[in-house]
């Protein structure tokens, strides 16, 4: 077989359980292609001989009831992962070697498949174009200097570049869709509580959520059912019952209810995004289902809310890098001087934005007036959502208003990129799940996506949808593999 | 209202990072461009409505308080910036 790192997850598994391809030929030509893939900058550390290891130990006896049977997978590099270095894309963990592993990771390995390597992403999820890394951009393997999204960008850039047949990101405002849009390929990340975040370098805590990253709708669905459940080590983990999300996958979408959020026409929004949406309802009315235009008053003050309430969390989660048990420290004249010399170069400039505003809004003074304001915004936002699902099954909108930018595009302006994420955020707010689905190119030929919004623990709804929209849209993401 | 070099001094002593002068009018400028974007928020009624503080709807649960951690003693002080193998080891705090 000559294109094997082009089969979709659910193609490798077939050929493995059909005995027409091992463990070890899939690891061995996803780490080829790895190897000559290193201008695209997306890997942090490889894992590649401990992989071909496993592969071989799992040829040797391998067990085809299980879900991801030999299957080699490479995770954002915010994933705790036992034995192996976990850097959360920043100095201050440059040489922090985890004694344990994230539970999500350890979900997977239990169902055979094998850690290929960790993935580049924004400096601790901080970023929506993998630009704030330590480790250095990443390349969009869609055109030259593109920035691949972020920030699970590594993983975007590694799965459009078929370096990896899925992968798994993080979203907390728009993390897994934001750059699955910008690579042509799917992203989901599940309800609040589906997924463990034991052992997921905290960022936002109320907000964080694992989820995978697919080639196409199918092998989402099947991730998901691998790293979505109960666990007792997450203190807000769920406990309600999963559905077989690859089995009982349907394209029979017909009679269910899709909102049009009137509120997401936003303004200056480029006219291809506008067309994208149209022809997505389109298709939604193919399949059968019903369009029902919505209102969701309040999405306008979502960003701002975000831009209080993640910083605050964040503020409070990063206060345990101080330089004394892992991670990199500087040293001072004392302790208190330590500390601020590590956390001054152990930080890059974005987290150390995002952490004094949320020392800001935290501060005494400014509490009421910033962070219990935002609070009770979240409320109202939610309070939006929990409103239109007494009519509608689910909600249409764009991934994002616009395609890949360049890289260095919007450094210097903090709010316009942080206006990426105007379409995603609302979602985290609410703690919904939301799928993105690859559904067109503009007129620079990148892709965009669609998203598509869901009730809470209702991931098989939004999967139906994205899956029957897939088969009509048939996209096809053009790879000219431009870094060879 | 505008955040000025004083209040960002203030609050890099709080979140302990160092911030030198072309820094801290650097974050000040940052700074007040996002709060700008932020203030959108007072335009919003909230007087009424209660703050949301998590929305996952459960309880905190309680667990037996039982040791489950293998040895991994060795393996965390590796971890540590200081080469000490049996404390982590900061810089002297007492006189």
């Amino acid at each position: 077989m000559s294109d094997i790192t082009k089969l979709s997850l659910n193609e490798l598994i077939q050929n493995i359980r059909n005995k027409k391809l091992s463990s070890t030929e899939i690891t061995n030509s996803f780490i080829e292609r790895s190897e000559k893939s290193k201008k695209l900058n997306t890997y942090v550390t490889d894992n590649f001989s401990s992989a071909l290891e496993a592969a071989k130990i799992f040829d040797e006896k391998p067990n085809m009831d299980l879900k991801l049977p030999g299957i080699p997978i490479a995770v954002k590099d915010l994933f705790c992962t036992n034995g192996v270095r976990t850097t959360a894309g920043s100095n201050i963990l440059n040489n922090f070697i985890p004694p344990y592993e994230s539970t999500v990771t350890q979900s997977m390995w239990d169902e055979g498949a094998i850690l290929l390597g960790k993935l580049n992403c924004d400096e601790f999820a901080m970023g929506s174009s993998n630009e704030t890394s330590f480790f250095g951009n990443v390349q969009n393997p869609i055109g030259e200097n593109l920035v691949p999204g972020g920030s699970s960008g590594g993983s975007s850039a590694a799965l459009a570049a078929s370096l990896t047949p899925v992968t798994i990101g993080t979203d907390t405002g728009g993390s897994i869709r934001q750059p699955a849009s910008f690579t042509g390929t799917v992203g989901l990340k599940p309800t609040y509580g589906s997924c463990s975040r034991y052992g997921i370098v905290a960022f936002a805590s109320s907000l964080d959520q694992a989820g995978p990253m697919s080639q196409n709708v199918k092998d989402a669905a099947l991730l998901l059912e691998v790293i979505s459940k109960f666990d007792n080590k997450d203190s807000t983990s769920i406990d309600f019952k999963r559905n077989k999300y690859s089995s009982e996958l349907t394209n029979n979408i017909k009679g269910l209810k899709i909102g049009i959020p009137n509120e997401y026409r936003v303004e200056g929004m480029p006219k291809e995004i506008e067309d994208l949406w149209k022809k997505g309802i389109e298709i939604i009315k193919d399949c059968g289902a019903e369009i029902v235009d919505i209102s969701l008053p309040t999405t306008k003050y979502a960003l701002p809310t975000y831009y209080i309430v993640a910083p605050a969390e964040a503020s409070s989660n990063l206060a345990r890098y101080d330089g004394v048990k892992y991670g990199f420290r500087s040293e001072g004249e004392n302790l208190i001087d330590m500390y601020e010399k590590t956390r001054s170069e152990g930080f890059g400039e974005e987290v150390k934005r995002r952490i004094l505003i949320g020392t800001y809004v935290l501060s005494s003074g400014y509490y009421d007036a910033y962070y219990l304001k935002a609070q009770k915004v979240r409320q109202l936002i939610k309070n939006d959502f929990d409103n239109v699902y007494n009519n509608v099954d689910a909600i249409l909108t764009p991934s994002t208003p616009s395609s890949a930018f360049k890289i260095g595009e919007k450094t210097d302006d903090p709010v316009s990129m942080y206006l990426n994420d105007i379409f995603t955020v609302p979602v985290n707010l609410a703690g919904l799940p939301g799928i993105s689905i690859p559904a067109g190119v503009d007129d620079k030929g990148f892709p965009l996506g669609l998203q598509i919004i869901g009730k809470p623990f209702d991931e098989q709804t939004i999967l139906n949808i994205a899956y029957s929209m897939e088969e009509k849209i048939n996209f096809k993401n053009n790879i000219t593999d431009w870094w060879m | 209202m505008t955040i000025d070099l004083k209040t960002v001094k203030h609050i890099s002593k709080l979140a302990r990072i160092s911030t030198d002068e072309k820094k801290a009018n650097k974050l000040a400028n940052d700074l007040n461009s996002i709060f700008k974007f932020i203030e959108a928020l007072n335009e919003l009624d909230t007087e009424k409505v209660e703050p949301l503080t998590s929305v996952a709807d459960t309880k905190l649960r309680l667990r037996e308080d039982k040791f489950e951690a293998n040895n991994i003693r060795d393996k965390i002080l590796k971890n540590s910036p200081d080469e000490n193998k049996d404390y982590f080891v900061v810089p002297k705090v007492v006189e």
